[in-house]
């Protein structure tokens, strides 16, 4: 069995891509894409722990951070969708107004 | 071999998906660092939870992604100002701050002592006794935060009549 420092170092590592491309990008595609990332990063260090400590609940963990990002996901995209029709753009930077441009 | 191979392949196949222009190219990257995971929950001898990688990460979340920018229609010159906007220096100062908060949590999780102990796999029937006896509270407040999700995309999705 692998050392649990191995997959830990591992999603850590994931998770910092996630944040980097949250940072870094503009579409909001890639920005819930990041967050997915970042999601199944998490979920990656739940399943290491649950082996270190030969217990179900990492994979119990799992499968709710799955949950999580499933909802997460449509949620997103549906407000994504509802921007697209509004701004005609994807850029994060478009929806700086919390009010009508008109 | 069992980890490092897949552990390879999901660095470098994230590390594609978070730098692409075009979103489809970089879906497909998700998906292959996706596999990639699945392998590794595998080889961590948590088979239940690489099926549902596969599965639910790969057959539905991410289809869920492609299905949606098809109905964003994006053109090709949404592609070139995106390239255009990451020509520009943009990733310097998310990467210098992303490389220290890095540093800080590993040196944090790597640099105590902690015991070596020999994890065992947990195979599914654990999960499943587990999940439906003590953790069944777990179940219901995850079908309720899926009905929460799609009671609001319902609502987000209906168009406004004008």
């Amino acid at each position: 069995m692998t050392d649990w420092r191995s997959p830990a170092g591992l999603a850590l590592a994931l998770f910092m891509l996630g944040l980097l491309g949250l940072l870094a990008r503009k579409n909001l595609v890639f920005v819930l894409m990041s967050v997915e990332i970042m999601l199944n990063a998490a979920g990656l260090l739940f399943i290491a722990a649950g082996m270190r400590w030969s217990t179900p609940d990492g994979q119990i963990m799992f499968i709710a951070v799955l949950n999580l990002a499933g909802a997460e996901l449509a949620i997103g995209l549906a407000l994504l969708l509802r921007l697209r029709g509004r701004l005609t753009t994807l850029d994060g930077d478009a929806a700086i107004l919390l009010r009508d441009s008109s | 071999m069992m980890f490092w191979a897949p552990a390879a392949v999901a660095l470098a196949t994230t590390m594609l998906a978070i730098t692409r222009a075009n979103p489809v190219h970089a879906l497909l990257w998700f998906v292959v660092s996706l596999l990639a995971m699945a392998v590794i929950f595998f080889g961590l001898g948590a088979a239940f939870a690489a099926a549902l990688e596969v599965i639910v990460y790969a057959g539905a979340i991410v289809v869920l992604f492609l299905f949606v920018v098809m109905m964003l229609s994006l053109d090709r010159a949404a592609a070139l100002r995106e390239k255009i906007f990451m020509a520009r220096p943009v990733w310097v100062v998310p990467i210098i701050f992303v490389a220290l908060l890095g540093a800080a949590i590993a040196f944090a999780v790597f640099g105590a002592p902690m015991p070596q102990m020999a994890g065992s796999a947990v195979p599914p029937r654990d999960v499943a006794l587990r999940l439906f006896g003590d953790d069944l509270p777990a179940v219901e407040l995850a079908s309720l935060l899926l009905l929460a999700g799609l009671v609001v995309s319902f609502h987000l999705g209906v168009e406004p009549k004008k």
